[in-house]
């Protein structure tokens, strides 16, 4: 009786009713959709071509001229950009050109190192704490002593904590990445703890958690991949931070020592000749600096947009 | 109860500060007298020492700091003999203060107009011109920007005087090199806060209603854009404070970013520990008002420490 009855009432559902909700469309990673919207953003590719030339001219600019960036020729000082000094002298005869790009190489090894450093002490810091955050009494007290001491380390002007560690430390390159780092890992730690606190409310990471994915399986898998964007973005803003301030640093003096070249004490050099009409003396070290800040922000912006879920066309 | 907190932090922050910059300070190979020990007799010497507790070990030298700290005494300055540290920022405070504040109002007021302008014509031609300037002000650095400056408007036009301080005129150059990045930042902000805003269902409902474009805008787009802005006047606050060593540097303008740097090349132990302390404490209070007032502002946030 309930047999046959069942059987009137039930009956095989219509398959095409289905056909709708195909997937039409080839899936799209989230690296190949960024990679195409990187790629439609004309001024994040400008960026990106004057981070690479810049680079190059780095590497290879200093040996393209006969002139070391320390040779001094007193006999022909303060010349002009000519056909042999193709950015001019400076009051000691040395060749701009020379010194320009070696002086990128330092602005750049200074603004990665920096950069490169303050990614793994924040990766490590906010990570612990957020993800130690909320679990149980012991995990609560390490989240709050951590950030007890990211608080602190905020609340200090970063300036003042680089340049007295400047003055203990002998004034060069590594004292100046080091300087850098012990404040500049702040931000990056805030911004993972952050994510992590909000990842960890998603409903993927509760059922992983539920079923009793190891904890190194639920960081790799899906805390990890699910910030990177952000932390990449991050990243494109606190390398020019850091060639800002190594040229800050160097223009008030305290940045690395002559006869190196850095593009902030190249404009230091420049300021007491700036009234002389000697123009080239400023503007090729602040150009460089300029176009470099330029092109990290630009290309900042467009990486920040494409990794932007809301923003699909 | 949430401010109580906030004011032990801040209090516990300054502490800390002041110990690490007495620890850092002391470490500084170098004595204040170096320049003075080949010519005046060990006697003298050891007096001035003694003057300055210098002959003191370090744990006691600290505990009579803190000490005066407690009564806001910031101690004697070591090479200038009449002056203490006290005069010394009470005599630069007004320059830098100046400086600062003006420059902060160039930068708010600008950078609201220009953001809005910005978002108001999104994708227009006054937008990319806006957000084009946004970007050049955050790719040239002050000290870049400060010398060409002076070189146009004050030597080759004679608009304003090249350097030094004094009379109104003095302060328009330095104000404007300080403020541009911070400017270009703060409009940047703002087009993207109002953006965001302009596309809220109350927005459209008001204008379904029938209101006049200029009140929905100033009503209650501005008024909402506004709030995340607020939470930027702290690091804009710490941006410019940075900015005033550079800017006096350049400019020969006797504030207290020339004492600070100074005291660090002299060895001068007081006054940079009183200057540190003074600059980060300007920051961590800017910090904590802005903070309270954006909880004022928008009373969405709770006053409480959770949910950050």
């Amino acid at each position: 009786m309930i047999e046959q009855k069942s059987d009137t009432l039930f009956r095989p559902v219509d398959r095409s009713r289905f056909e709708n909700e195909k997937i039409v469309r080839p899936s799209i990673s989230q690296w190949k959709d960024t990679t195409m919207k990187i790629l439609k953003n004309k001024l994040a590719i400008l960026g990106l071509i004057l981070l690479i030339i810049i680079s190059i001219l780095a590497i290879i600019g200093p040996h393209l001229v006969p002139f070391n960036y320390s040779d001094q020729n007193l006999s022909g000082k303060n010349l002009a950009p000519n056909g042999e000094h193709w950015f001019g002298t400076d009051s000691l005869g040395r060749d701009m050109w020379a010194r320009t790009w070696y002086g990128a190489r330092i602005s750049l090894t200074i603004g990665l190192a920096a950069a490169a450093i303050d990614l793994i002490l924040g990766l490590l810091v906010g990570g612990i704490s957020g993800y130690m955050a909320g679990r149980g009494k012991f995990g609560d007290r390490v989240d709050g002593f951590l950030m007890r001491i990211v608080e602190i380390l905020y609340g200090i002007p970063y300036l003042l904590v680089v340049i007295l560690l400047l003055v203990v430390m002998k004034p060069g390159l590594w004292t100046i990445i080091i300087a850098l780092s012990i404040t500049g890992w702040v931000g990056m730690a805030r911004i993972v703890r952050g994510q992590i606190l909000q990842l960890k409310e998603q409903e993927y990471v509760a059922a992983a958690e539920k079923l009793g994915t190891p904890h190194r399986r639920i960081i790799w898998r899906h805390l990890f991949p699910n910030m990177i964007g952000i932390i990449i973005v991050n990243l494109t803003f606190t390398i020019p931070q850091a060639i800002f301030a190594e040229s800050f640093l160097s223009f008030i003096g305290l940045g690395v020592q002559a006869p190196i070249a850095s593009w902030g004490t190249m404009a230091n050099d420049a300021l007491g000749v700036i009234l002389t009409g000697q123009w080239w003396r400023l503007f090729f070290p602040g150009f460089m600096i300029s176009l470099t800040m330029f092109a990290f922000n630009v290309f900042g912006d467009g990486l920040q947009d494409a990794l932007d879920p809301q923003s699909k066309q | 109860m949430y401010i109580v907190k906030r004011i032990l932090t801040m209090l516990l922050t300054i502490w800390v500060i002041t110990t690490l910059t007495f620890i850092i300070m002391h470490s500084i190979p170098g004595d204040p007298f170096a320049s003075d020990a080949d010519v005046l007799p060990e006697e003298v010497l050891a007096n001035m020492r003694a003057k300055f507790n210098l002959d003191e070990p370090l744990p006691v030298q600290y505990v009579l700091y803190l000490k005066d700290l407690a009564q806001f005494d910031l101690g004697p300055s070591i090479q200038s003999e009449t002056r203490d540290v006290n005069t010394l920022i009470a005599d630069g405070f007004p320059a830098s203060a100046v400086l600062g504040l003006q420059s902060l109002v160039i930068a708010l007021v600008f950078g609201l107009l220009l953001g809005i302008i910005a978002a108001l014509n999104h994708n227009g031609i006054l937008d990319y011109a806006s957000m084009g300037f946004a970007i050049l002000g955050i790719s040239i650095p002050s000290f870049i920007l400060a010398p060409l400056l002076i070189n146009y408007f004050a030597v080759d036009w004679g608009m304003f005087p090249v350097a030094s301080w004094g009379t109104w005129q003095h302060t328009i150059l330095p104000s404007v090199a300080l403020a541009t990045a911070p400017l270009a930042i703060v409009a940047r902000f703002m087009r993207s806060s109002m953006l965001e805003v302009m596309n809220q269902n109350y927005i459209k409902t008001a204008d379904a209603k029938g209101l006049a474009i200029t009140g929905i805008v100033i009503k209650h787009g501005i008024r909402n854009a506004l709030i995340p802005v607020i939470s930027f006047i702290g690091p804009l606050a710490a941006f410019l404070l940075t900015g005033t060593f550079v800017i006096e540097k350049i400019f020969a303008i006797p504030g207290i970013g020339k004492y600070f740097v100074d005291s660090i090349f002299n060895r001068d132990f007081p006054v940079i520990l009183g200057t540190t302390i003074f600059f980060s404490t300007i920051l961590i209070v800017t910090l904590f008002l802005v903070d309270i007032s954006y909880r004022i502002v928008d009373p969405r946030i709770k006053l409480s420490s959770k949910g950050e």
